[in-house]
């Protein structure tokens, strides 16, 4: 942080020795992956809501490097780099800076410069195990560190992708409703185009093109696009291939000719989106939601009800925490639980720790496939802030 | 600056120059350059008390943005993009006819599939399950194009910073669509690419901005009205 103070980092340097403690003792090893990073895999993978706030850069050699804004896709490729088939578990923990622009100015809520102590974990098979370590060892730490007042926040994002596999829709729509997930505005606005059974543009060129396509016989339809594209002068350029132009056409002519989204369904995915409460209760809110509509979605509950029953002989009070299906909306490489450690306060502020599942970002950055992962990660600074509000 | 002078900040290069200079000329007080033709200041004449500063659009947002000069002449499009807070910065004094031009989304013409804002996330989706990486759009308005794309629900893109010939990188492979100025479309259409429905983002041009953060003494304050009159009776 731009003023910090003597005495304010012996008091987060105090803190983060309790805290990797507490991790090594786990048997998480220490590392400390670069602070400088390459922008593109980091971009890539995170979109431009939190590329809005990395700190950006080109160096002397032409190369696009970021300051890291968070620290799981750096330790994630450190692992990569250690192993490469990504085939060996491991456990690492880490405490450094993390880097993110404030629109609101750089204030000690939200600074600009912060550290970062946190857990990952890779290619542990027993994905349940993993989830219910992470959350305990998390607690764990923020308690060691003093924390005393505090609750959990929950989401699970495949059990969304679960509910939204079991209910009866076309694949085009399926996939729709899973990359929309993450922009609820834009959801919802799908949600209810779908059901309305509103018809795309009816006189435009696309779909008088489209109307001559064949759903049944891709090859061709390709054929009859890029006539199409050859008689108006139109080149292929670019790195959009006529396939993907002919896939979206063939979506609308599935579109122009399918029924409306059934309101029924419609209710039901807002009825499951709108669940939030105490973790128990919560899961059997689902659980009716789904009985009622006729789908079975029972793996992904007893998944979660396992979880939530570890938790508690764990020690966590799930009386005090909550559940949200919507929750977990803003990081898009998330895949399954996520959780959120949270004491009172404005924003962010009030946001200690946080971290989840994301089995699908080590194969985005360059292992061979999905990899099981998880971590969390503790904003310190707040950490420490929180303790010495409640300290006499 | 000194106290009482009014000083006001002038595109020093480009058709934005020329089109200023005609625009003071017409007012009845010309420009005059101080010194060597080259030089980077001036004065109206005919009006006492005003330094004229030449300096590049782009630079005249930061001397509004601090202070460093009361008034100044650049575009709309480098305002909105630079400065976070527009209103609490500068003031829009007058709309001057020059530099018009749109700030605009475009995409590759063959995209046959794709013609307004919503169908873009729909392609963003697309483009990362089948190359494994996020759309990427070309432009030098970081800021106005994540705006826009933010008020239509578009997010799964990356920006990639363009400087210049930045038409260009659909066809060479290095951004798949663009958020770019045009005037009369033909060096998009050039380029093979088509501007989206609902892509325009803002409708540009020239205005007379007044700094909110320069010291307003009475003899710059007078002067600023009378500059003010004289360019709206044109």
């Amino acid at each position: 942080m731009a003023a910090e103070s003597a005495r304010k980092f012996e008091a987060l340097e105090a803190q983060a020795t309790s805290l990797l403690d507490v991790f090594k003792r786990a048997g998480y090893e220490q590392v400390a992956p670069s602070i400088i990073q390459p922008a593109d895999i980091f971009l890539d993978q995170i979109g431009e809501q939190v590329r809005s706030r990395t700190y950006v850069f080109t160096d002397l050699a032409g190369h696009e490097l970021c300051l890291r804004p968070d620290l799981t896709v750096p330790v994630s490729r450190l692992y990569l780099e250690r192993y490469h088939d990504a085939s060996t578990p491991a456990r690492f923990c880490y405490n450094g800076p993390a880097f993110r622009f404030q629109p609101d100015r750089n204030n000690q809520a939200h600074p600009r410069e912060f550290r970062q102590a946190g857990i990952e974990s890779f290619g542990a098979k027993n994905k349940e195990s993993a989830d219910v370590e992470t959350v305990l060892l998390a607690v764990e730490a923020v308690r060691s560190a003093g924390l005393k007042d505090f609750r959990l926040h929950f989401g699970d994002i495949a059990l969304f992708y679960a509910f939204i596999d079991s209910l009866a829709l076309p694949d085009r729509w399926r996939l729709k409703l899973r990359h929309y997930f993450w922009r609820p505005p834009v959801f919802h606005a799908l949600l209810s185009r779908l059901a309305r059974g509103e018809r795309p543009d009816a006189e435009g060129p696309a779909v008088a093109l489209a109307r001559t396509l064949d759903r049944d016989d891709p090859e061709r339809s390709e054929e009859l696009v890029a006539r199409y594209l050859d008689e108006k002068g139109l080149p292929l350029a670019g790195n959009r291939t006529l396939s993907e132009v002919t896939a979206r056409l063939l979506d609308l002519l599935g579109d122009l000719r399918a029924e409306p989204l059934r309101k029924e369904v419609a209710t039901v995915i807002d009825r499951f989106l709108a669940v939030s409460a105490q973790p128990k209760e919560a899961v059997e809110r689902v659980a009716v939601i789904a009985k009622g509509a006729g789908i079975d979605v029972a793996p992904a509950v007893q998944a979660l009800v396992r979880r939530f029953e570890r938790l508690e002989r764990g020690g966590i009070d799930l009386g005090k925490s909550t559940f949200a299906t919507e929750f977990g909306r803003s990081f898009e490489y998330y895949s399954g639980l996520v959780f959120q450690i949270e004491v009172e306060g404005e924003r962010e502020a009030g946001q200690i720790a946080g971290g989840g599942r994301y089995d699908g970002l080590l194969a985005h950055i360059g292992a061979p496939r999905d990899v099981p992962a998880i971590g969390s990660a503790i904003h310190t600074e707040r950490l420490l802030a929180a303790v010495e509000r409640r300290a006499p | 600056m000194t106290g009482s002078k009014l000083s006001i900040a002038v595109p020093s290069k480009g058709r934005l120059k020329d089109q200023a200079a005609d625009v003071f000329e017409r007012a009845g007080v010309p420009l005059r350059n101080k010194g060597h033709e080259r030089g980077y200041r001036a004065t109206l004449d005919g009006l006492d008390g005003v330094e004229v500063v030449l300096t590049s659009a782009a630079e005249i947002v930061h001397e509004l943005k601090s202070g460093r000069v009361h008034l100044g002449i650049t575009g709309e499009d480098l305002i909105r993009e630079t400065l976070a807070d527009v209103d609490g910065s500068v003031e829009f004094l007058a709309p001057l006819g020059l530099g018009r031009a749109d700030v605009v989304v475009a995409v590759p013409d063959c995209w046959i599939d794709v013609a307004r804002m919503a169908d873009l996330e729909d392609v963003a989706a697309q483009f990362v399950r089948a190359h494994g990486r996020r759309l990427r759009v070309a432009t030098k308005y970081m800021n106005l194009t994540r705006r826009f794309f933010a008020a239509n629900g578009v997010a799964g893109y990356r920006i990639m910073e363009s400087v210049g010939a930045t038409e260009a990188t659909p066809a060479a492979g290095t951004a798949e669509l663009i958020v770019d100025i045009t005037t009369t479309g033909t060096t998009l259409r050039a380029n093979h690419l088509k501007v989206l429905e609902d892509g325009l983002i803002l409708r540009s041009q020239a205005h007379l901005f007044a700094s909110r953060a320069a010291p307003w003494d009475a003899s710059p304050k007078r002067l600023r009205d009378v500059i003010c009159n004289r360019l709206k009776t044109l």
